[in-house]
């Protein structure tokens, strides 16, 4: 970023909450239906039809209050934000507007320099998603999809307290965490479950007034977030310095070109009118149920985090990559309780081979073709030094591939380690002797070629010989 | 034997009492009245839509039942609905052009609770366009006639409920009181009308206008009638959550509660200038006729009660404009033929479709609920609601119930009033208060002036139904007013 400017972030992410019905209706909310086949009479809007809160979502919305620290309103009233759209069919959102459920939360994300920040959570209130639009396929028409019309949200301020891209991508992943830890939404960013507005201004550093924001809309991906509030805080510290003004205004990310635009102006120049929903009573949360919901609060990614680093001796940035998910922790967990293996170890199997091979198969943890038992047995035999981590790399893949377990694998290839030093040190005499010319080199000071020497009794072996005994035996041998 | 000349005339209880004794099947009461709705329309216009077939389907079902010892409270007695609560298979116009065609997928629960207790329905009633107006010519159906004089306006919006019951077309009908939609056109068709408590009557299925003061009831020929339709449709109702969970008395049973002792309480305001002085007499006249059955008369005070007009034309177009939102041409009701683009669907769909008094209200709401304007008039009126409801509060601390009038003249001219939207809203300036604090109000008939009948309300304490139709019955047992068909004469 130009030095001299300082960056001015809020977001504001919509969180789709994972209930089996509707907010308002009892109509299911599974995605990817067909058109139109999960909306019912409440969700289309019709004469005389009267919106009935499911109760669910305001014990999600207490859940994600405390998480975050939040004060949790012994009132919130909800209210109707009135626009004209066809995939709105009242012709009003029921939302959450003066009197939200949730109020100032905070929430720690760690900065590039590795210290820790505080974020400000300004409000989170809950509030009806609206139906899709289909431009494509009817010709000059358009379809209406209202499936996902009354699908319920959290939507999450934050304070402006975000600094740069990277801290706003770091923000967002941390509430992804949350939701997914206290189980209130599946965080699917593909299906939009889990996506952002964002606010940016740009001010010059040390100013204390901010700057005009424009508001980027409807990013649903971490890389897009980065990639557009980095795009539009170039474009305004651009616009500044020739002498411009900022327009406040509401602008798209369009990925494809890496850039942002405004709006058209006809879809942002509304009057909400909001008002309390008369149809609706405002929602009374006493301490009771607070404390009820509190008792169902699971170990949070913080906690999570540094108990890691305690008990089990990780590294923290260990410790932070393994509680991002909670089933990844809970994967590592497990396998460092039952493995003989140190946990580190098994930290650096989950993080490495087996996390490369979920990636590239596009596989969750759950889904996992090499479950916790089958780590635990892996990493055990190369504790026991019944193979060597090498060699634990090509049976952890032949596992993958469904040869067998761990034991059967190596029966079938051989793959047994040698650790018998007479055997070793008769392949270490082999290797020598066919290498009387380095052998000679070495001793006259060549020390790199030790390393060749391993190799070849490796090659020998096909990786079998357990290489701290080769090691220490060749040392014996060349002095 | 069926004394078809009389059966028209006989309250519900007693159609109740006759059924039960066999006097005469529910199928022929119905075939009567059907035939007298007919022979009516055109003079009364007061149905939208008869439901002939359904309601001798329902009368055949409901004497079947009857023969097998079983059906519900209201088994094979004669209905009507206010076109706007939602019905399967028939109209549910609201006296638009904008739903002149739709039919609704579901019914009311009003509308299946008389269903279940055996009730027939004989047809929907003509009404105010949304039930926005005081005179039922708003309606896109043309206006309702009153029976008393048909160059006279019912009242409105539920005139058609309200011209149905006073011309003997059916013995009850329900209605939707808004600002006094049920009280003053009962007030001026010489029947009973009843709005109970804000959330006594689910309004799950009743076409909204504006859903913090509509609340259903009935109009019916006495305070007994009333009773006993509104212990069907009152109660709890989990699709609406305004819809309050308080038992529901035997209305019935609590009409023998006499009046010595009652604390009647008369408002100042209520007797200023506006109100018609020979309705006044009569009201007064009324009040002495509690005041002599051991009724103690006293004056409260509603200091704020002048402010009720504004602030409701402030909180019902507020929401009434938000409501009516969801009428785009998108999904359903009428549609504009060929629009250019999406503006122009939304544009000429609403223009061609809602009448003018309705358009001035979402005008009107839009306005009032405008960035810039919100603080000075909706959220101001909310406040001054707030005052209104007190008043009602410390006066009920004082008294049992209020009695005045229920509105200022007896009927007016059709087309009277219909250039001064004015003139109009100060129609309802003695029933709004009721509305804007959720209370029960009743209205019965308490005199003739000029031919016409006169109104008197009495408004009790949230969830007293029961004492303000105790009352009124017993005023019903002292006079005759109720008992008098259009055309009688003193």
């Amino acid at each position: 970023m130009t030095s001299g400017w300082e960056v001015v972030i809020g977001l504001e992410i919509h969180t789709q909450l994972s209930t089996k019905s509707k907010i308002f209706s009892g109509a299911a909310t599974a995605y990817g239906s067909e058109t139109n086949t999960q909306a019912c009479l409440i969700d289309l809007g019709y004469p005389g039809i009267l919106p009935v809160l499911n109760t669910e979502v305001v014990r999600m919305a207490v859940k994600f209050g405390l998480a975050v620290n939040a004060a949790i309103s012994p009132l919130s009233v909800f209210a109707r934000k009135n626009y004209f759209y066809p995939d709105l069919p009242k012709g009003y959102q029921i939302s959450q507007y003066e009197l939200p459920i949730v109020e100032h939360g905070e929430l720690f994300i760690r900065t590039d320099d590795g210290t820790e920040k505080r974020i400000g959570i300004t409000r989170a209130h809950l509030e009806e998603d609206a139906g899709k639009s289909i431009h494509k396929g009817f010709g000059k028409s358009s379809g209406i999809d209202l499936n996902r019309a009354g699908t319920p949200l959290l939507e999450i301020v934050s304070e402006p307290d975000l600094r740069s891209a990277k801290e706003a991508v770091a923000y967002m992943r941390k509430i992804h965490s949350i939701v997914r830890y206290l189980e209130i939404s599946d965080g699917n960013m593909q299906e939009g479950s889990f996506r952002c507005d964002a606010n940016v201004s740009v001010r010059a550093s040390g100013q204390k007034q901010l700057g005009t924001r424009t508001e980027l809309k409807n990013l649903n991906s971490f890389r897009f977030v980065e990639k557009a509030i980095n795009f539009e805080a170039q474009r305004q510290i651009d616009v500044v310095e020739e002498g411009g003004q900022i327009v406040q205004e509401t602008r798209l990310y369009d990925s494809d070109n890496d850039e942002t635009r405004p709006m058209r102006s006809k879809e942002e120049a509304n009057d909400y009118r909001y008002f309390p929903d008369p149809d609706l009573l405002p929602v009374e949360i006493d301490d009771l149920f607070i404390e009820t919901v509190r008792k169902t609060l699971p170990e949070l990614p913080d906690a999570k985090q540094q108990r890691f680093a305690d008990e089990y001796g990780l590294k923290a940035v260990d410790a932070e990559i393994l509680t991002v998910n909670k089933p990844v922790a809970d994967y590592f967990e497990a396998v460092a309780i039952k493995t003989t293996a140190k946990a580190q170890i098994a930290a650096n199997w989950v993080i490495g081979e087996l996390s490369a091979l979920l990636n590239k198969q596009d596989v969750d943890i759950q889904n996992s073709r090499i479950g916790v038992e089958e780590l635990v047995h892996l990493l055990d035999r190369i504790t026991d030094n019944t193979i060597s981590g090498k060699i634990g790399k090509d049976i952890f893949e032949a596992m993958w591939r469904g040869e067998g377990s761990v034991d059967e694998i190596i029966k079938a290839r051989g793959l047994k380690q040698i650790t018998d030093d007479s055997e070793i040190a008769a392949v270490i005499d082999r290797v020598l002797q066919a290498n009387t010319l380095q052998v000679a080199d070495y001793k006259a000071g060549k020390d790199k070629l030790f390393g060749y020497f391993v190799g070849q009794v490796m090659k020998e072996t096909s990786g079998k010989a357990n290489p701290t005994q080769v090691n220490k035996i060749l040392k014996e041998k060349l002095t | 034997m069926i004394s078809g000349e009389t059966l028209h005339r006989q309250t519900l209880a007693e159609l109740a009492q006759g059924l039960a004794a066999g006097e005469f099947t529910s199928r022929e009461l119905t075939e009567i009245l059907l035939r007298r709705i007919e022979s009516h329309q055109e003079s009364y216009n007061a149905f939208i839509t008869i439901t002939a077939e359904i309601a001798l389907q329902q009368a055949d079902k409901a004497d079947k039942a009857r023969a097998n010892g079983d059906g519900g409270y209201l088994n094979g007695l004669p209905i009507a609905h206010k076109d706007l609560f939602c019905t399967k298979r028939v109209l549910t116009t609201c006296g638009s052009r904008m739903l002149q065609n739709f039919v609704s997928p579901y019914d009311a629960t009003v509308v299946e609770k008389m269903a279940l207790a055996g009730a027939v329905m004989l047809g929907k009633t003509n009404m105010d366009e949304f039930a926005m107006g005081s005179s039922n010519e708003t309606s896109h159906f043309g206006p309702v006639m009153n029976p008393w004089n048909t160059k006279l306006s019912p009242g409105g919006s539920s005139g058609g409920s309200a011209a149905a019951v006073a011309g003997r077309l059916v013995p009850v009908a329900t209605g939707t009181d808004t600002g006094g939609s049920i009280r003053q056109p009962a007030a001026m068709t010489g029947t009973t009308g009843i709005k109970p408590t804000y959330g006594r009557v689910s309004r799950f299925g009743m076409v909204a206008f504006a859903s913090s003061l509509d609340q259903g009831g009935v109009i019916a020929r006495s305070a007994e009638d009333a009773a006993m339709v509104l212990e069907v449709i009152s109660g709890h109702d989990h699709r609406d959550s305004t819809s309050i969970n308080h038992p529901v008395p035997r209305y019935v049973d609590g009409l023998s509660r006499g009046i010595k002792g009652l604390k009647v309480g008369i408002v100042r305001q209520h007797f200023d200038e506006g109100l018609d002085e020979s309705c006044a007499e009569a009201i007064n006249l009324a009040l002495n006729t509690l005041s002599e059955s051991g009724a103690k008369i006293v004056e409260v005070d509603l200091p704020h009660i002048d402010l009720s007009v504004p602030a409701y034309y402030v909180v019902a177009p507020a929401e009434c404009s938000s409501n009516l939102s969801r009428f785009d041409g998108v999904r359903f009701g009428h549609r504009a033929e060929k629009p250019q683009d999406l503006h122009d669907l939304y544009c000429r769909t609403r223009g061609e479709a809602f009448g003018a008094e309705v358009k001035r209200r979402i005008m009107t709401g839009t306005y009032v609920l405008s960035a810039g304007y919100y603080d000075a008039y909706y959220l101001k009126a909310q406040k001054v609601r707030k005052l209104i409801s007190q008043d009602f509060v410390n006066a009920f601390c004082e008294v049992d119930l209020i009695a005045g009038p229920t509105t200022p003249t007896t009927a007016f001219a059709l087309g009277e009033k219909t250039d001064d939207p004015i003139t109009m809203y100060l129609n309802d300036i003695y029933t709004i208060g009721a509305n804007l604090s959720g209370l029960p109000g009743i209205s019965i008939p308490c005199g003739l002036v000029g031919g016409l009948p006169v109104g008197l309300q009495l408004v009790g304490p949230h969830f007293e139904e029961e004492r303000i139709l105790a009352c009124a019955h017993q005023y019903q047992q002292l006079t005759d007013w109720h008992r008098l068909e259009p055309g009688a004469t003193i």
